[in-house]
């Protein structure tokens, strides 16, 4: 039995040697998405373009506008008296926030009288904008003085504390992340396309006329992407520590041992895409818009599932790298043990049972 | 000019009698606008928030009631002591942790700042900062409830989405999206699949010219495209309530050099690819996907660095978003959008000239 399904394995490793392309795809892609993701993308928001409208001219208000500039996070791309120009900057998207200094701010604030400044902001990229106007409120809360109205108690502050990723590093929160799209997509649409390939060729009868069964076929046809997204993982992780400085906080060895658990999943999905479709085409297809798509947007990847609606929030427990994810975030960022994500565990290892014998069986129908 | 049209009338024939083009076209990009519209939101609501109030008293309470009475924060737990943040931040049934500590209300009666200690979790970064802000928003309102309120006040005007709703910045985004997808992958299917089935051979020998070929073969697609933006912008205006500010003369025009270049990518990608399952890898892994993440889709492009940020000026999308979000948010038209425009078909040009000479390259 072993050296039958063994057997079936060296043949898929010879084929996969013997197409170049796909191969490239496999393991390029995931390092090339991790390059990306790495150093180009990334939600901290900086070289703000700002226009100042100063129509005040004293030295306070240029010390306002100074202490934008200073903060390291706005590029002036205007300068004037004249609010008109605004409009214009802001159509053609030159500014992305504008800062108005009132007449008469300087003296109003050497007398301490209260005065407001106006903030105009590009609100498409809601995101962005949110964040530009925190800066903002964080300057001018900082250089400007505070005044006591009432007789009431003194004000409330607080002393921030960011765990796990103290820099707010967007790398290091989208690496787990990438690590389980790459070896969704890849397990998922790699074995699909392996066994449809034989289907589609006709191969398929010529492997049936052999003594082997089904379960030998089905093992040694996922072994070798078993391998190779094993490799992947690994290799994900080592880049992601020497490039970005990513570490593994948790446990090493549960790390793997529930990598290995998502990978039988993601394989398990693979096989049962295999048995539905009859072309690689319409397995391709398949295979991405239920590996792919659900990954990218539906795991917590990118956009936090506390925020979705609820329906589409008990939707997302149909997609096993949600469980993954969180579980990675939990390992490789919070250093946290079984008794923390053992949930996310049991909770991808049903999943697996399940994605397993329901291919095993639609699998065993088909031949 | 008879023979471009009979091209046309038997690659939409073609069309017609793929059985499985019809839920490509219209179910596909319906399901994944309404999943991205649902799904790809940025807005941050319902922080998980875990609270230890070591001072217990009214204006302790009353400061955690500022909390858990904004739309901001959910009350996930509360605890006794600090030490039992540990297990819910690392779970995630926290991600923000306020500890009152013991004292604060007598410190702030006695007209010293009363502290409070807010811990967050940085692993999940967009949550976590987003919920930072979020708390320093609701101590100042404690604070100036407290008549301590700034000399200078910052009153912020925000123009184009003034809810500041996520969806309205992301769905003309999906839009663009969607035709890239369809447009681009269909196309460069169609062309390697006459190769593979060997009937381009059968097309060679006929009176047409390789140009009048291609040409044939992608004014069908543009009608796809089309049809694309017919199907989902109901879904954007009706549904998601996304505002069409602008004129839809405007976009259905300025759609066009956009069109050009994912044409222009999908005939290319069909002289880089032998087989439909190369093609189909090419253009989701080499082209759809690199361009939808430099696009600006989702990451700001002013946030990549330098090397990054002169790549994205060769991602058709790029220029296209700025024109989609121009004309639905801001209302702009030709007069503001020129610059983009050029660059659309200056780039859908140089991909066609080089889609063009791989073409014959590859027939001859």
């Amino acid at each position: 039995m072993l050296r039958r399904t063994l057997a079936v394995a060296v043949k898929e490793l010879l084929q996969l040697r013997r197409d170049p392309r796909t191969a490239f795809t496999l393991f390029g892609m995931p390092i090339a998405l991790l390059l990306l993701y790495g150093y180009a993308l990334s939600f901290d928001v900086q070289h703000i373009r700002l226009a100042v409208v100063d129509q005040d001219g004293s030295r306070a208000a240029r010390d306002l506008a100074d202490s934008f500039l200073q903060s390291g996070y706005f590029d002036l791309v205007s300068h004037g008296g004249d609010p008109r120009v605004l409009d214009r900057l802001f159509d053609t998207g030159k500014a992305q926030a504008a800062l108005v200094i009132p007449a008469k701010y300087g003296s109003e604030l050497a007398a301490r009288r209260p005065s407001t400044l106006q903030f105009v902001l590009d609100g498409s990229d809601s995101q962005t904008a949110t964040t530009i106007l925190g800066y903002a409120r964080q300057i001018v809360g900082s250089v400007t003085p505070v005044v006591r109205t009432g007789t009431g108690n003194a004000a409330v502050v607080q002393a921030p504390l960011v765990w796990y990723n103290p820099d707010l590093s967007s790398a290091r929160f989208l690496v787990p992340g990438l690590l389980a799209f790459i070896l969704m997509v890849t397990s998922v649409i790699a074995t699909a396309l392996a066994v449809v390939r034989e289907k589609e060729r006709g191969t398929m009868e010529s492997l049936r006329a052999t003594p082997l069964v089904a379960i030998e076929l089905l093992v040694g046809k996922t072994l070798p992407y078993l391998l190779l997204g094993s490799a992947a993982t690994a290799g994900t992780l080592v880049t992601a520590r020497l490039l970005f400085d990513v570490r593994v906080r948790g446990s090493l060895l549960w790390l793997a041992a529930v990598s290995l658990v998502f990978l039988a999943v993601s394989l398990g999905w693979g096989i049962l895409v295999s048995t539905i479709a009859e072309t690689q085409q319409v397995a391709f297809q398949l295979g991405l818009l239920s590996s792919m798509l659900p990954t990218f947007i539906l795991s917590g990847f990118i956009f936090p599932i506390s925020s979705m609606p609820r329906g589409l929030q008990l939707i997302t427990h149909l997609f096993p790298a949600r469980y993954y994810l969180t579980a990675l975030r939990e390992i490789i960022l919070k250093g946290a043990g079984p008794e923390v994500w053992w949930n996310q565990a049991v909770g991808l290892v049903v999943y697996g049972v399940a994605v397993l014998a329901l291919a095993t069986v639609r699998t065993v129908r088909s031949l | 000019m008879r023979t471009l049209l009979n091209i046309l009338k038997k690659e939409l024939l073609q069309l017609k009698r793929d059985p499985k083009i019809l839920p490509i076209l219209f179910i596909a990009p319906a399901i994944q606008l309404t999943l991205l519209g649902y799904a790809a939101t940025t807005d941050i609501r319902r922080v998980e928030l875990a609270v230890c109030d070591l001072d217990r008293t009214a204006a302790s309470r009353e400061l955690v009631d500022r909390f858990t009475s904004s739309t901001y924060f959910t009350l996930t737990a509360t605890v006794d002591s600090q030490e039992m943040f540990t297990p819910l931040l690392q779970s995630g049934r926290a991600r923000v942790a306020l500890t009152i500590p013991e004292g604060f209300a007598a410190e702030r009666a006695a007209g010293r700042p009363g502290r409070v200690q807010l811990v967050a979790d940085g692993a999940d970064a967009m949550s976590g900062t987003i919920g930072l802000g979020y708390a320093a928003a609701v101590l100042g309102d404690a604070s100036s409830a407290a008549g301590i309120s700034p000399l200078v006040d910052l009153r912020p005007a925000v123009l184009y989405n003034p809810d500041l709703v996520s969806r309205n910045f992301m769905i003309p985004g999906i839009l663009g999206l969607i035709i890239m997808i369809m447009t681009t992958m269909l196309t460069a299917m169609a062309i390697v699949r006459e190769s593979e089935l060997g009937t381009m051979e059968q097309l060679l020998v006929t009176p047409l010219t390789p140009s009048q070929l291609i040409v044939g073969k992608l004014i069908p697609y543009a009608l796809v495209g089309f049809v694309e933006v017919f199907t989902v912008l109901p879904v954007a205006l009706f549904w998601f309530d996304v505002p069409l500010r602008g004129s839809l003369v405007t976009l259905l025009l300025l759609t066009l050099p956009y069109m050009l270049c994912t044409l222009g990518l999908g005939l290319l990608i069909s002289t880089l690819a032998r087989t439909q399952q190369q093609a189909m890898m090419l253009s989701a892994f080499v082209f759809i996907m690199p361009q939808m993440l430099l696009s600006g889709f989702a990451f700001p492009i002013q946030n990549m660095p330098g090397i990054f940020r002169v790549f994205t000026y060769l991602v058709p999308l790029r220029y296209y978003l700025i024109i989609l979000r121009g004309v639905f948010l801001k209302g702009v038209g030709l007069a503001v959008l020129w610059p983009e425009v050029l660059s659309l078909v200056a780039l859908g040009l140089a991909i066609l000239v080089l889609a063009r000479i791989r073409f014959r390259r590859q027939l001859a």
